[in-house]
């Protein structure tokens, strides 16, 4: 596979602030077409990284391309092809969404400028607001808003920090279906979440924790690479059942699910024992599949471990 | 308890809260510091509304005792500091145009001889009277300095000399403002004073609010350059400044009939250069300042020195030499001499010119500085 199938293609980037490691040496690459979702709690540097990759950032070292353009000297040039979406809502509350979007086809220089908006309206359903104030949106119109400022210049990159926080289920399935069917025609999309069925959506996952790229692969691959077991208890005093798991060594979490309990441990022998001491016959357990979450969670305290 | 009644430890909690909300902002408690003291300064000490040591001039064609009793009395006296003598009266108009001086005191040739013969001779002083405040105490003074001194010459058979309305007559020419009219002082220094204000607000809290809005980060990961962003948003600004300008000309012509002698295309050419000055240091101050509250008061900071130490309120010389100092480095002080250079004395680029490049030089500083902590905010 030759350099120009990955649209991101970057190898050891870090990024320090003020001595502080925030990207801790980063190797990512992901092809043309992909849907990557970038997974990680809250100060993992998933921002940072994605700032670094669109531009706005200079990493302090490593190397690599983006859409096939050097991420330290042709930063220009990348700016031109990716649309970034930010965490935050970053269009103008006090211009119309029409004019928002004008404005930014405007810095980009898109030709048929106004035929671009019409139609970047059209295809979100935004048709009819296109005269109401950006500030007067519900979040989930402003994100709508913001995909299609960052699509209006045709971007083959698209670079989305955790779009759907604070949007609705309806509106986030939308944009899931969106997204697809954007990959499906060719572009790349970059994407943080916090949400485990969003994760799920991805063709490929990577974990970040305290700078550092933990695992990475399809939500399958990222499963079985764990090699987490976990077991569900169902039955009376869940409460007291998972009191008495968490003194046993070899229990990891004890997670509460409606009406369940999740145990999960890294080393499966050392977990069947602290089962066996507090099993008894009022309550049905059963091994099942680890989740995303349960992986993850397992991660970030094996990271903890590490480099806390 | 019902949660209606007033409680102390809730108005405590709130009371608690605002105090740590304002230590944690460092610029504007330091503010809440720094404008009282800078007022307390500014008033109590820099301002003098009884000017002395006016620059001036003396054009002597008598070089007689008498006539160097007069000179050496009004040296002495607060009011007058000699500091060009004039051969010609070209000479002595150049200085008055140039703002150089403030009087020319010019003592006649036959000055002795008509005082011995008892005619009462003839003093002419020629003031610079755009600010009425400035020369007015020390017109009032002259007088009285003269008669005294002159007394003390007039001994023996000259006492009878001492005439009851003195032994000398003064003539007073305020060049510029002949009836030390105020607003015509006044209303072309608003000029400055409101674009200083509103230029300094505006820039200071475009780029700020940018930058709280979070826009900042989206706009810079589009292609558009630093440079194009501070432009981009400078060149909206300068024409609103224009607008100002020429309300401000319209109405002191009409509404104050203030004189324009000089050109108003002149006005408008420098008030490009002003305008520029105040946008950088408002570029400048929003990149200094992390919220918008932050670049109000920044600018605050900068606007009543401007107005106070400018020579805008108070006559400039009658400022102590630091309060001078200080004003020198504001724009505000070099475009009101500029402008009422050009509307009241009828000045050119020319006289203009030892105004214009302290505004450059505060353009270049002010931008350089604006231009790399702008930077700075990207990585």
């Amino acid at each position: 596979m030759s350099a120009t199938d990955f649209a991101i293609d970057v190898a050891g980037v870090t990024k320090k602030f003020g001595g502080k490691t925030v990207v801790n040496a980063i190797d990512l690459q992901v092809k043309r077409g992909e849907i990557y979702g970038f997974l990680g709690p809250n100060g993992s540097g998933k921002t940072t990284f994605i700032r670094m990759l669109c531009g706005l950032l200079t990493p302090d070292a490593g190397s690599g391309t983006c859409l096939g353009y050097d991420v330290l000297r042709e930063q220009a040039e990348i700016k031109r092809h990716v649309g970034y979406m930010t965490q935050k809502f970053s269009y103008y509350e006090d211009l119309s969404l029409r004019e928002n979007l004008d404005f930014i086809a405007r810095i980009y220089d898109v030709p048929d400028r106004a035929g671009a908006v019409q139609r970047s309206l059209d295809r979100l359903g935004l048709a009819n607001r296109s005269a109401q104030l950006a500030g007067q949106l519900s979040g989930g119109w402003k994100q709508r808003l913001a995909l299609a400022a960052c699509l209006i210049h045709d971007p083959q990159l698209l670079l989305l920090d955790e779009p759907t926080a604070g949007v609705d289920p309806k509106a986030r399935r939308e944009f899931w279906d969106e997204i697809h069917t954007l990959a499906a025609g060719g572009l790349t999309v970059l994407i943080t979440t916090h949400y485990m069925d969003e994760a799920e959506r991805c063709h490929r996952l990577a974990y970040l924790a305290y700078g550092n790229l933990l695992t990475r692969g399809t939500a399958h691959e990222v499963i079985a690479s764990a090699q987490l077991t976990t077991w569900m208890v169902s039955g009376p005093d869940l409460r007291d059942v998972a009191a008495a798991l968490r003194t046993h060594d070899g229990v990891e979490q004890v997670v509460a699910f409606g009406t369940t309990l999740h145990v999960s441990g890294r080393d499966a022998q050392k977990l069947d024992a602290a089962i066996a001491a507090v099993r008894d016959p009022r309550h049905e357990w059963k091994k099942i599949r680890s989740g995303l979450e349960d992986v993850f969670i397992s991660l970030m305290d094996a990271a903890r471990d590490n480099f806390a | 308890m019902t949660p209606r009644r007033f409680t102390f430890h809730r108005l405590w909690a709130i009371v608690m809260k605002e105090f740590i909300q304002m230590r944690r902002d460092r610029v504007t408690f330091a503010m809440m510091i720094g404008i009282p003291l800078m007022q307390l300064m500014l008033f109590g000490f820099a301002i003098n509304s009884d000017p002395k040591h006016l620059p001036t001039a003396i054009r002597a064609a008598d070089q007689g005792p008498f006539a160097r009793t007069l000179v050496a009395a009004l040296r002495h006296s607060d009011y007058f500091s000699l500091v060009r003598e004039a051969q010609t009266e070209a000479e002595a108009h150049n200085l008055l145009q140039l703002g150089e001086v403030q009087f020319v005191i010019n003592i006649p040739e036959d000055f002795s001889r008509k005082l011995l013969r008892g005619e009462q001779p003839t003093v002419l002083i020629e003031a610079d009277a755009t600010d009425p405040a400035a020369t007015g105490p020390a017109l009032s003074a002259v007088r009285a300095i003269a008669n005294s001194v002159l007394d003390r010459d007039l001994t023996g058979s000259l006492a009878r000399l001492r005439a009851k309305d003195g032994p000398l007559n003064f003539s007073i020419h305020a060049h510029y403002n002949p009836e030390n009219i105020t607003q015509y002082n006044v209303v072309p220094g608003l000029m400055g004073v409101v674009l200083t204000m509103t230029m300094v607000v505006i820039t200071s809290l475009a780029i700020t609010r940018e930058r709280e809005r979070g826009t900042m980060e989206n706009l810079l990961a589009t292609p558009v350059r630093p440079f194009e962003v501070m432009v981009g948003k400078i060149l909206p600004y300068i024409a609103v400044g224009y607008i100002q300008v020429t309300l401000i000309l319209v109405a002191a012509r009409f509404l104050f009939g203030v004189p324009m002698v000089g050109s108003l295309p002149l006005v408008y050419a420098v008030s490009l250069l002003f305008i520029a000055c105040n946008l950088a240091m408002g570029i400048t101050f929003s990149s200094l300042a992390s919220n918008q509250l932050q670049a109000v008061q920044m600018a605050f900071f900068f606007f009543l020195p401007s107005i106070l130490l400018s020579g805008f309120m108070f006559p400039f010389r009658g400022m102590p030499e630091w309060a001078q100092w200080i004003g020198t480095c504001l724009p505000n002080t070099h475009f009101l001499r500029i402008v009422r250079g050009i509307l009241l004395k009828g000045n050119g680029p020319a006289e203009i010119l030892p105004e214009i490049w302290p505004l450059l030089a505060f353009l270049v500083i002010a931008m350089t500085i604006g231009v790399k902590r702008y930077r700075q905010t990207l990585d």
